[in-house]
């Protein structure tokens, strides 16, 4: 039984037309400034690097996990490729998982596009991500820093996209219902998908972290120099595909 | 979803709407979606006339009736939201089959319902007569920014190896004795989900490394695609194809008018 939480790929009709549209542009926006970010940090290998977590957060999110019988959340994956690529990259891989989602596999209402966009790429992975630099110095202490600070991200990602659809509820909301109404509800519910999205986050942050901690950008000194750090990552990948069964 | 093909709703087919150059499609179908969202709830027989029309459009995609039906399940969370609304909310009630219902809730209910299902139809219509590599050229004819479509066509290149790639782990898991339960499930998902991702950025690395091998700098060669559409030809086809999307820009308009 595949049960979509209702902040999620949220379904056409649920907001009026303007807001549909006001949060496309919102989008479009989020997306090109990521776009610009990206390429500032990532050079010729954006394609390709991007394109691979792109596929990871789309198989990632094919994992559904129990939240209560009969709701099942699946991993949004916002907070894991913001800790794990830096924001900018993990925005674009949620939002073209989201796009391709709505235009090839009909998930989600291609009026809501923008909306899911945003709630779901844009101000889950800015908060989680801003979550994660607050709390640095204690990911960097040790082990159980790293996975506590990954949790409070991925837990603060999927909450955060819920707040998005109270928002865009409350600016243009056509389902009948009150923003009051939907608070507790929605935030109540998405704080339990939020613990499963935290729990998963942590332990594969804390996988990656024990097998390449290289790769997790935000360790890194600078989050922002590209290309010393790419130098190193294709030495130590050729040095770990021989090693590769 | 189905795994294996990445679940793609594709069907491959040679009807008009096949046919139907790909941004032409993208900006029809967000069209009607539109249109279909900013009817009032309560013109009831403008929602009869995108039934209609959609209906219509499958029927010439030759898209199967039982196909669109399966497909359409996908909105079962949001039937269960629109069923319980008539209970939840307040104000007027109207008595239904012996239960007092509110009527906001039944238009609310309603409103979610049929926009919904309508805008899935739609969706799905899109879906089945566009294959991925279309609607990415689709994107591009609409002046997406080249890397967006470079990551996308990547992503979409990946994502039938990388869900194999999990398979692949969880049954060589399985297949050494672990079969965790409930919320021990966790755990080994998590780990799975660890090491795919290693998988997944090393495979980038290499990817990447081959593709400088065979001359990649960063931009996407310039495709040569054949053009064999002449100008009115061309005309011809944004007409006919943005014909749904101006027929429910009427209905949507008539709606709000009479409202």
């Amino acid at each position: 039984m595949h049960t979509t939480p209702l902040a999620l790929h949220m379904t056409d009709g649920l907001l009026n037309a303007p807001t549909a549209l006001l949060f496309g542009a919102i989008a479009l926006a989020g997306i090109g400034f990521s776009l610009v970010k990206a390429r500032a940090t990532l050079d010729d290998r954006t394609a390709p690097m991007a394109g691979l977590v792109a596929a990871f957060v789309f198989a990632a999110q094919m994992i559904n996990f129990p939240v209560l019988p009969g709701v099942s959340g699946h991993l949004l994956g916002g907070a894991l490729v913001a800790i794990l690529v830096g924001p900018w990259v993990g925005t674009l891989c949620v939002s073209i998982v989201l796009v391709v989602q709505s235009l090839l596999f009909a998930d989600g209402g291609l009026t809501m596009l923008g909306a899911n966009i945003t709630n779901m790429a844009l101000l889950g992975t800015a908060a989680s991500y801003l979550v994660a630099v607050a709390l640095r110095p204690l990911a960097r202490r040790n082990r159980s820093g790293l996975l506590v600070t990954a949790f409070l991200a991925g837990t603060i990602n999927t909450v955060m996209a819920s707040v998005g659809f109270l928002l865009e509820y409350w600016i243009g909301g056509a389902a009948g219902f009150s923003v009051a109404q939907a608070v507790l509800p929605m935030l109540g519910i998405h704080l339990l998908i939020g613990i499963g999205e935290g729990i998963i986050t942590a332990l594969t942050v804390g996988a990656v972290a024990a097998g390449r901690p290289d790769l997790i950008r935000l360790l890194r000194a600078t989050p922002s120099s590209g290309r010393p750090t790419a130098r190193g990552d294709t030495e130590s990948a050729s040095g770990t595909v021989e090693g590769r069964s | 979803m189905s795994a294996g093909d990445g679940g793609v709703l594709h069907l491959p087919g040679d009807s008009a709407l096949h046919r139907l150059a790909p941004q032409i499609k993208l900006l029809a179908a967000f069209g009607v979606v539109l249109c279909v969202v900013a009817t009032p709830r309560a013109a009831f027989w403008a929602f009869g006339g995108f039934a209609l029309l959609l209906g219509a459009l499958a029927a010439v995609a030759r898209i199967p009736p039982g196909w669109l039906a399966r497909r359409l399940l996908i909105e079962l969370p949001f039937v269960v939201l629109a069923l319980v609304l008539p209970f939840a909310l307040g104000g007027e009630r109207t008595e239904v089959a012996g239960l007092a219902l509110s009527v906001p809730g039944l238009l609310a209910a309603w409103n979610i319902l049929a926009k919904g299902t309508l805008g899935l139809f739609c969706s799905l219509t899109l879906a089945a007569t566009t294959s991925p590599r279309e609607l990415l050229l689709g994107l591009q004819r609409l002046r997406t920014p080249t890397t967006l479509i470079m990551i996308s066509s990547l992503m979409l290149r990946y994502v039938g190896v990388v869900i194999g790639e999990a398979g692949r782990m969880r049954l060589a898991r399985i297949s050494r004795g672990d079969s965790p339960r409930f919320l021990w499930q966790a755990n080994a998902t998590a780990r799975g989900v660890g090491t795919l991702f290693l998988r997944c950025y090393e495979r980038g690395e290499r990817v990447h490394l081959a593709m400088v091998a065979r001359g990649w700098s960063g931009e996407l060669p310039e495709p040569n695609e054949p053009r064999q559409v002449t100008r009115g030809q061309e005309v011809r086809n944004w007409l006919l194809g943005l014909s749904p999307a101006a027929t429910s820009a009427v209905i949507a308009g008539v709606a709000v008018w009479t409202s």
